[in-house]
């Protein structure tokens, strides 16, 4: 009968290969469930893994590619953070709504001026906003024990429901013809994300990511508040006993989240999307916290399973449109990649044994 | 002679980088008592785990009663009549004993039955336990009686006890003895694993000696002296730890009306307790588990925060201090749970060196983290404390229990502190790894430290304290020189009797 046996310690294999082969295994069963639907299996596959990088259109999509995947990777390393502590902040897509109000609010109180220093001051009120939002769950759990999961969680549709009261409301553009939605960012120079290269999709938002990743790997291999980080996600007691105070890794934690989440909604406000509507928001915050444990809470695998999990949204829309594959196979197809890693994952510290009844040689 | 009740021949178990049992082989008589004895990592674990199906043998094969056995896991195990008590009881505090006892059951009978039987069984075998009671209400030598009692209800042949007495007072001693002589009278074989050679002579027919996981002697304890046993363990002569003369210097840690509520539900808040500890001395403080110990550490240490003045170093008030402001003033602390507590289970040695030592050792520039020096001073850990691991890149959790214990201990000593306190110091530690210990808290109390130590090992407080208290449910008794104690009055102490006058009046 096959039995899982504790590792002594955690296998170095196991850890490097398991991506890898929860990215295969994903495509094998992929496969088998498009193949189900009616759909040529290699084809589905290879639409969504190889034609957003190398296919005919390949141009347009690659660009897409770091515009999708910025603000997985910025908000995931901020999730990253709290995950390793015990922390759970659940709401970061409401840290992003509240992110992108700000950072557009002082945005379309300078309009149109135009000054260099409309956008800096827009990306600190972006990152701010996420940091106030966040710290609504964070003073909770530490004045009065609440469960950061539920608060974070629901502050969420609160968020929303913000968002839609001010693109409707005080947000609305004046020269819209009634219609929903702010100005767009995009037509005023001063506050606009633009692309650093025409035709790259590279924003201040990418760069920003690739900071906080640079950043989180340093904190946590090199920083004694990052080892704390780490000793309160694994061992509580040890954490508290090394001196680490529990409410102020939750504040911490909760507000580098928070803010992260609101850089990365003030990035997208301010450029691929150029203006607060009541749709703008289209779950980065959730899709962020498949992507956290995507790249096993690790700086560089964040950074990696960003870009795969842009890459599976780019390549899903385009297998939508072209092979008619329905919107939910494609969910259930992202689902599985984060089933598979989890499962595979087991094997870093399981082995499995395969016992004869009979042996006892 | 008639084929015996379990025959190990040539056990063997490897482990990646580790022999850990290697040709074991001996016979567990009907009826008797079998010491099993080793230093930690002697393979003393590995082996009674394989009797118990827990691990299964590379080689060799085991026979029970003349027949093939090879259970696959422990369930096999309890069918074929081996039952055990482990250290670390896997009891719930929020249920009953009686609820407790039928979790562990393939087939629990209906509760009034179950009930009778414990009765029964507890009556029969001198184990006094109400089936009602929540086992949090229970101090640790109850639960133990809970464990041994759901093994009972087995009816086994063989009952394999890991350190059973490492968390009762002598009188529970006493009567566990009692059972456990009863028990082999009814041709029950017990496999007993301890550290303590004087028990180990009192109560067990032969003894088998594991030394790096090779069975090296076999021997009738009572015919052997305590140091010839921990000879053999050891495969050489040891030093037994030998305190200085030492005058007391100044009161260093002064505790003025410490009281402090558990953090724990079922733990025990402490009642204004009263000590001084000088700078040059030992402070033994004794008590069954549960008493209040751990709540003493934490308070101690700084995890727990009370009123400013009832914790003062140096006539400095630090009751509100967090645990790393009070180790910057000196005080180092090691609690008794080492994975999870003391140390980080998954991360490395040199991780874990970080968790006490950031400070003190100089391990940071400017909040960065000099991973090099981190690892020297884990590097120095091992070698000083005489940790037996591949190197400090191994995670906590790989250890022994003994050697992490070494290695938390040292962590500590080797920082140089002005008040040491520790709980359980040499708790499952090898008895050459505990006087080594034991002989490290007294140099440094002979370097000027003052050292506070919480056990539950009465000789092992004896043997290294200058002056004796005892906890009971949170309460210190009074402050006796250690010298002038016997097993008596220390029970006495340790059961809450505060005085003799009260002793007199109970007698």
């Amino acid at each position: 009968m096959p039995r899982l046996e504790r590792r002594p310690q955690p296998s170095r294999r196991w850890t490097w290969a398991a991506p890898p082969l929860a990215v295969v295994i994903t495509m094998l069963v992929g496969g088998a469930l498009f193949a189900a639907l009616g759909k040529n299996p290699a084809e589905a596959i290879r639409t969504i893994f190889w034609d957003p990088l190398f296919g005919e259109f390949a141009f347009y999509y690659r660009p897409q590619l770091l515009v999708k995947g910025a603000p997985l990777v910025l908000i995931a390393i901020g999730l990253s953070l709290g995950f390793r502590a015990g922390i759970w902040n659940i709401g970061a897509e409401g840290q992003y709504i509240l992110g992108a109000l700000c950072g557009a609010g002082v945005g379309l109180a300078f309009y149109p001026a135009d000054s260099w220093v409309v956008f800096p001051l827009m990306v600190l009120a972006g990152a701010l906003g996420g940091l106030a939002w966040a710290m609504i769950p964070a003073l909770l759990k530490v004045r009065f024990g609440t469960n950061e999961i539920l608060v974070s969680l629901m502050l969420v549709y609160v968020a929303e429901q913000l968002l839609a009261a001010m693109a409707l409301g005080p947000m609305k553009n004046p020269e819209g013809m009634g219609f929903p939605g702010s100005r767009n960012l995009q037509q005023y120079p001063a506050a606009h994300n633009a692309e650093l290269i025409t035709g790259s999709g590279l924003h201040w938002g990418v760069v920003a990511a690739l900071i906080a990743v640079i950043c989180a790997h340093v904190l946590l291999t090199r920083h004694i508040t990052g080892y704390h980080v780490r000793l309160a996600g694994q061992a509580p007691r040890a954490a508290r006993f090394a001196g680490v105070r529990p409410a102020a890794l939750t504040i911490g934690c909760l507000g580098a989240s928070g803010a992260l989440a609101g850089l990365a909604g003030l990035f997208e406000v301010a450029g691929p999307a150029g203006q607060v509507s009541i749709d703008f928001n289209v779950g980065y915050g959730f899709t962020a916290i498949i992507v956290a444990f995507l790249g096993r809470l690790h700086p560089v695998g964040i950074l990696l399973a960003g870009l795969l999990m842009a890459l599976t949204y780019i390549g899903g829309e385009i297998a939508q449109s072209n092979l008619g594959l329905p919107a939910a196979a494609i969910q259930v197809f992202q689902g599985m990649l984060l089933f598979f890693l989890l499962a595979v994952d087991l094997f870093t510290n399981y082995r499995l044994r395969l016992t004869r009844p009979e042996a006892a040689t | 002679m008639t084929a015996p009740l379990l025959r190990l021949s040539g056990l063997t178990k490897t482990y990646p980088g580790v022999t850990a049992c290697d040709d074991v082989s001996f016979d567990i008589r009907e009826g008797e008592v079998h010491a099993l004895l080793g230093e930690n990592g002697a393979g003393k674990s590995t082996l009674v785990k394989m009797i118990y199906g827990l691990v299964k043998p590379d080689g060799g094969t085991m026979e029970r009663r003349g027949t093939a056995y090879a259970p696959s896991e422990p369930r096999a195990a309890r069918a074929a009549g081996v039952a055990m008590v482990f250290q670390h009881f896997s009891l719930f505090d929020a249920l009953s004993v009686a609820e407790n006892i039928a979790l562990g059951m393939e087939q629990p009978p209906p509760m009034r039955d179950l009930t009778r039987r414990i009765r029964a069984v507890s009556e029969d075998y001198g184990l006094p336990l109400d089936p009602h009671r929540m086992v949090g209400d229970l101090s640790a030598g109850e639960r133990q009686r809970v464990e041994i009692v759901r093994c009972l209800l087995q009816d086994p042949g063989l009952l394999i006890m890991d350190e059973p007495t490492s968390v009762l007072t002598p009188q529970e001693v006493e009567i566990l003895f009692r059972t456990l002589r009863k028990l082999t009278a009814e041709g029950v074989a017990i496999l007993y694993i301890s550290h303590k050679l004087d028990e180990i002579r009192a109560l067990c027919d032969r003894a088998t000696i594991l030394r790096q996981g090779r069975n090296v002697a076999t021997c009738v304890p009572r015919e052997t002296t305590t140091r010839e046993m921990a000879e053999m363990m050891v495969g050489g002569a040891f030093a037994a730890p030998q305190g200085a003369g030492r005058p007391a210097g100044e009161v260093v840690l002064d505790v003025t009306g410490l009281s402090a509520a558990s953090p724990n539900p079922f733990g025990t808040a402490l009642k204004n307790l009263h000590f001084t500890v000088h700078a040059g001395e030992v402070l033994g403080i004794g008590g069954v588990a549960g008493n209040g110990q751990d709540e003493l550490l934490s308070a101690l240490s700084g995890e727990l925060a009370t009123a400013p003045g009832a914790v003062t170093l140096s006539g400095r008030p630090i009751g509100r201090l967090g645990p790393a402001a009070r180790r910057r003033l000196g005080l180092l602390s090691a609690p008794e749970e080492r994975l999870g507590h003391a140390a980080a289970p998954e991360m490395s040695l040199t991780e874990n060196a970080v968790l006490t030592a950031a400070e003190r050792e100089d391990l940071l520039t400017r909040g960065f983290l000099r991973w090099p020096a981190a690892e020297a001073f884990a590097r120095r850990i091992i070698a000083s404390f005489d940790v037996r691991t591949p190197g400090p890149g191994t995670a906590a959790r790989a250890l022994s229990g003994g050697n992490l214990q070494k290695f938390v201990i040292g962590r500590e000593i080797l920082q140089r502190p002005a008040v040491l306190v520790v709980n359980q110091p040499t708790w499952g530690v090898d008895a050459a790894a505990a006087a080594a210990i034991r002989q490290a808290l007294l140099d440094q109390a002979a370097r000027g430290a003052a050292v506070v130590c919480i056990s539950q090992d009465l000789d092992e407080l004896m043997e290294i304290s200058d002056r004796f208290a005892a906890l009971n449910e949170g309460r210190l008794s009074d402050i006796r020189p250690a010298r002038d104690l016997g097993v008596e009055e220390i029970g006495l102490m340790m059961g809450g009797a505060h005085g003799m006058e009260v002793a007199h009046a109970q007698a």
